[in-house]
């Protein structure tokens, strides 16, 4: 077994609104293990960046955060801002959905990497630089020399991205956390940027974490994928098993819901996602699921292996098995 | 009596980049759109996709006459819209509508959903109460009577949506243009609402014009297909046969750049994965637009523009060296 470089128990996150308590992660279990491509699929307000800023040490003092987060042995919970400082850039990278925001337009790309660089390394300034020309060469910038020296708005919005990532990588991180990083970009610029971030997962060996609502992206290029509903992990397993059999009445509704070619109807998810200052008891998802009993009111389902999946559903054994495609 | 309900004839539309004080560049314009040709068919959808900076939403526009273009011909119904006056226009426009991508932003959060559905009734001046109309229409898109006297902050994207969709019905529209409908929803709300655009069109025998950057989306609901790069049609025709034989390598491509939902047909395809990017559509590049990021450019791509031909498969592609 593959050993974990990221485990995370029981994790909870509030936020404190002038409006009352916002319940956004409510008891979240996850493991991500060496070198691998985990996605985190789930719709807004699932929980799923939330979970991860929690974990990367990014979120306002506002959030009341509880649980445990270790990252290679080490508990992240409670630690100082200045110590997540030594460990955001240098264990553990995060990068977002909009690239132009990540950099900063008044100083070069190439000092960007630089000062990533150096804040973790002891280098030369010769030595740094002729890094960052490495690492933009290794994200698939053309003429990385030349480009270097250019500021953020010179670069397309794929290209910004690349740069976003060589930054994100620049200390071989143990861990790349990518929220959404291609939901701004045709899908065209989509496809060349989801090919660099398997490479980086392929030839550095950096686990990947990719938070994403679109299933089409996690088919594409994950080893395992962890759903999300309403502030909790529903449904985890393989790529394989996932999409072939899940059990899940959401994760089913999901896959249901997506125009697919030759599928006549569409079958959506009856209701709409709860709101999250007052998720309803028990299971969450009872609100919307056809399979929904009494029973569902009262008790928190937990993850249960079950057909080779995880689950968390107090009904996944009794459920008809479903068939995704025709 | 033919069934054709809109014609849109070499339509072109450039808009003028002002000048800086300082520069003493030419006047310069970004083409939008460059001789875009299509049509629908009463009861028909037309799906417009390409990505961003295509020229999609232009057309849109461009239909409705919100922007006047800069050259070409809009037939609704026969009749040339460009030639009207203002009052015959305004006339005619009960008959086009337009459902927004945002469904937060088009609607007024001080009006009640009821009057922002009646609206378009008081505007065109249609005579007498319209509550009825308005409850007829919430129950048409699936909200309840009740929902009339709320405000838009009180519903979910999806309902908003609904909304947006019943203030577009209220003037029983022959045409509804699309625009981005649904890319603002979740899946899960975003299915419910592309089986509703399905049961208006079989109910009311509307037309759409889908504008839409998801091919998945686009497949579902559309009749017909249009694939547009920097402003130019480059591939039209039946949606299966557009899907199933591309024969622009651009629209290749693009179906090859969507992710399918299925892992393991998704791992065991060739894919063409583009290299670069959409040029800018200031300075487009010579002869057929796509050459720069085209894996079959050759001299003549540069030197000489191809136009929309007929393939065996039965669409229309331009290129000078088509997929078969």
């Amino acid at each position: 077994m593959a050993e974990k470089i990221l485990q995370i128990r029981n994790l909870r996150v509030t936020f404190d609104t002038p409006f009352g308590q916002v319940f956004a992660v409510r008891g979240v279990d996850l493991d991500v293990e060496e070198s691998e491509l985990l996605g985190v699929v789930g719709e807004s307000g699932s929980g799923k960046s939330v979970t991860f800023l929690a974990a990367i040490g990014l979120l306002s003092s506002r959030a009341r955060v509880t649980g445990s987060v270790v990252l290679q042995g080490e508990e992240l919970i409670g630690k100082s801002p200045q110590q997540m400082r030594s460990v955001r850039g240098r264990l553990m990278s995060m990068i977002f959905q909009d690239p132009l925001s990540a950099l900063n337009p008044v100083h070069r790309v190439g000092k960007q990497i630089v000062e990533m660089l150096q804040s973790h390394q002891n280098l030369t300034s010769k030595q740094a630089a002729t890094r960052a020309v490495e690492l933009l060469d290794l994200v698939g910038i053309p003429q990385p020399e030349q480009r270097s020296s250019q500021y953020p708005h010179e670069f397309s919005g794929g290209m910004r991205q690349r740069v976003v990532i060589a930054i994100a990588i620049a200390n071989n991180p143990k861990l790349l956390i990518a929220d959404e990083p291609t939901t701004a970009l045709d899908v065209t610029v989509q496809a060349q940027i989801l090919e660099v971030i398997k490479r980086v997962q392929q030839q550095i060996g950096t686990a990947v974490v990719l938070i994403t609502h679109d299933l089409g992206v996690i088919a594409r290029v994950a080893d395992r994928v962890d759903v999300m509903y309403a502030g909790r992990n529903i449904e985890q397993g393989s790529i394989e098993s996932l999409y072939d059999h899940p059990s899940h009445p959401y994760t089913r509704g999901l896959l249901a819901s997506i125009p697919q070619p030759g599928k006549d109807r569409l079958t959506p998810i009856r209701g709409f996602p709860p709101n999250m200052m007052a998720p309803p008891s028990g299971c969450a998802f009872r609100t919307r699921c056809e399979f929904a009993e009494p029973t569902c009111e009262v008790d928190i389902p937990e993850l249960r292996i079950f057909n080779d999946l995880q689950t968390a559903c107090l009904r996944a054994q009794e459920l008809p098995n479903f068939r995704v495609r025709q | 009596m033919s069934d054709e309900l809109l014609r849109v004839t070499n339509l072109v539309k450039n808009f003028e980049v002002r000048r800086t004080k300082n520069s003493r560049s030419k006047k310069r314009a970004v083409q939008a759109v460059t001789n875009v040709s299509f049509s629908i068919n009463k009861g028909q959808t037309l799906g417009l996709v390409g990505e961003s900076g295509s020229g999609k939403t232009t057309v849109g526009r461009c239909v409705l006459r919100l922007i006047e273009q800069t050259s070409g011909q809009v037939y609704f119904d026969g009749k040339d819209l460009g030639s009207m006056k203002y009052e015959e226009l305004r006339a005619l426009r009960r008959k086009m509508q337009i459902v927004f991508q945002d469904p937060f932003a088009s609607l007024d959060p001080k009006m009640t959903v009821g009057s922002s559905i009646a609206e378009p009734l008081i505007v065109q001046g249609v005579p007498g109460d319209h509550n009825d109309k308005v409850f007829e229409l919430l129950e048409l898109v699936g909200l309840s009577v009740d929902h009339a006297s709320r405000f838009p902050h009180e519903f979910s994207g999806g309902q908003r949506q609904r909304i947006g969709i019943a203030r577009a019905l209220a003037l029983n529209p022959a045409l509804i243009i699309l625009d981005e409908p649904v890319s603002a929803l979740d899946v899960s709300i975003q299915a419910g609402i592309l089986n509703l655009f399905e049961d208006l069109q079989k109910k009311l025998g509307i037309s759409y014009l889908l504008i839409a950057h998801d091919l998945s989306v686009v497949r579902h609901v559309a009749d017909r297909i249009a694939v547009m790069y920097l402003g130019k049609i480059v591939e039209i025709g039946d949606q299966e046969t557009v899907f199933e034989h591309p024969t622009h390598p651009y629209t290749r491509a693009l179906l090859s750049a969507v992710p399918l939902t299925d892992p393991k047909a998704e791992r065991s395809r060739t894919r063409v994965t583009l290299e670069g990017e959409v040029p800018s559509p200031m300075n487009p590049p010579s002869g057929c637009r796509f050459r720069t990021r085209c894996w079959k450019a050759q001299d003549i791509c540069a030197q000489q523009e191809p136009v929309l031909e007929l393939r065996a498969t039965g669409q229309m592609s331009a290129c000078h060296f088509p997929e078969s």
